[in-house]
């Protein structure tokens, strides 16, 4: 893990390291384990098709969690993700990346805690916005 | 906004806008705490060693965010009316509209978590695969403690 992330640290417009997942079938297969998902969009090709769409495509909440990973290693071990928030707007098709991106949208002190909210997205290595978001962590402080 | 000419949605769907349903229970365990870690690529050992997790000041391995635990699958149970949805629909398809999961408290294996649900919203959308019926969700999970250690908001999308 990185070196620790402090409030202190953080501003507006900062960007978080970007985080780029390639989700090929047999991540979709362990996707639909862990999270109990076995709708066959995301692992059979034909049902996928006869639904009318290309191909398998990437389970949204697969790019949720992704979102929160991508955090997870921004914030550091003593650093908290709080809430992820992000809707399923564009499809993201097997056998692609997934880059999850962020940036800083403000801070502020809640209840104690010190809390940085983020603008948050997937994209595709096209650059097209599927999944649209918004994010909350908790930082330690360096006093 | 236009009305479709005819609207799917109901008076008794309406009705359901904030009832709670029955709890159901999610077991949190190490198993499925690393399954879903590995799944999603993470590489932090916390998700992974429990001894190391102990050592972060965890009770046990904690859970990636966005897990909640596995209900108790159970093949004899009856099954809900609309299963996911508590109410039947004229669609047969349906598609994840969006996730908003928040946490309140740490959560590790070993908890076991209650969560209850209700629908927080329902409407509907024409769109170009056809009439879109669309309806948020809230589920509440309270851990053995009866603390609320997290909500999650999930939007479901029926064509």
């Amino acid at each position: 893990m990185p070196e620790q992330l402090y409030f202190e640290d953080v501003s507006e417009g900062r960007e978080v390291a970007a985080l780029t997942q390639h989700c090929d079938s047999q991540r979709l297969v362990h996707w639909a384990a862990g999270s109990g998902d076995f709708y066959q969009i995301h692992y059979d090709k034909d049902f996928a098709q006869g639904t009318g769409l290309p191909d398998r495509i990437v389970h949204g909440a697969l790019k949720h969690a992704l979102l929160g990973r991508m955090l997870h290693e921004w914030v550091g071990d003593e650093g908290r993700v709080k809430r992820v928030a992000c809707q399923y707007r564009g499809m993201d098709m097997v056998d692609k990346d997934v880059i999850c991106k962020g940036v800083v949208t403000g801070k502020r002190t809640e209840n104690g805690e010190n809390l940085v909210d983020l603008e948050v997205w997937t994209e595709t290595a096209e650059g097209q916005k599927t999944t649209p978001g918004t994010a909350t962590v908790a930082l330690p402080s360096r006093s | 906004m236009t009305q479709p000419q005819s609207s799917v949605i109901t008076d008794e769907m309406r009705g359901h806008i904030g009832k709670e349903s029955e709890p159901t229970t999610f077991e949190v365990d190490k198993t499925a705490c690393r399954m879903f870690a590995r799944a999603v690529g993470y590489t932090d050992p916390v998700y992974y060693d429990e001894e190391y997790a102990r050592s972060r000041g965890y009770r046990s391995i904690p859970v990636p965010f966005g897990f909640l635990g596995h209900p108790a699958y159970n093949p004899n149970a009856p099954q809900r009316l609309g299963g996911y949805f508590r109410f039947q629909t004229p669609f047969k398809r349906v598609l994840n509209g969006g996730t908003d999961i928040e946490y309140f408290d740490t959560v590790c294996a070993g908890d076991v978590l209650t969560a209850t649900s209700k629908l927080a919203d329902i409407s509907e959308r024409q769109s170009r695969l056809g009439p879109m019926l669309i309806t948020v969700t809230e589920f509440t999970y309270r851990n053995q403690d009866g603390k609320v250690v997290a909500t999650m908001r999930g939007t479901g999308i029926q064509y």
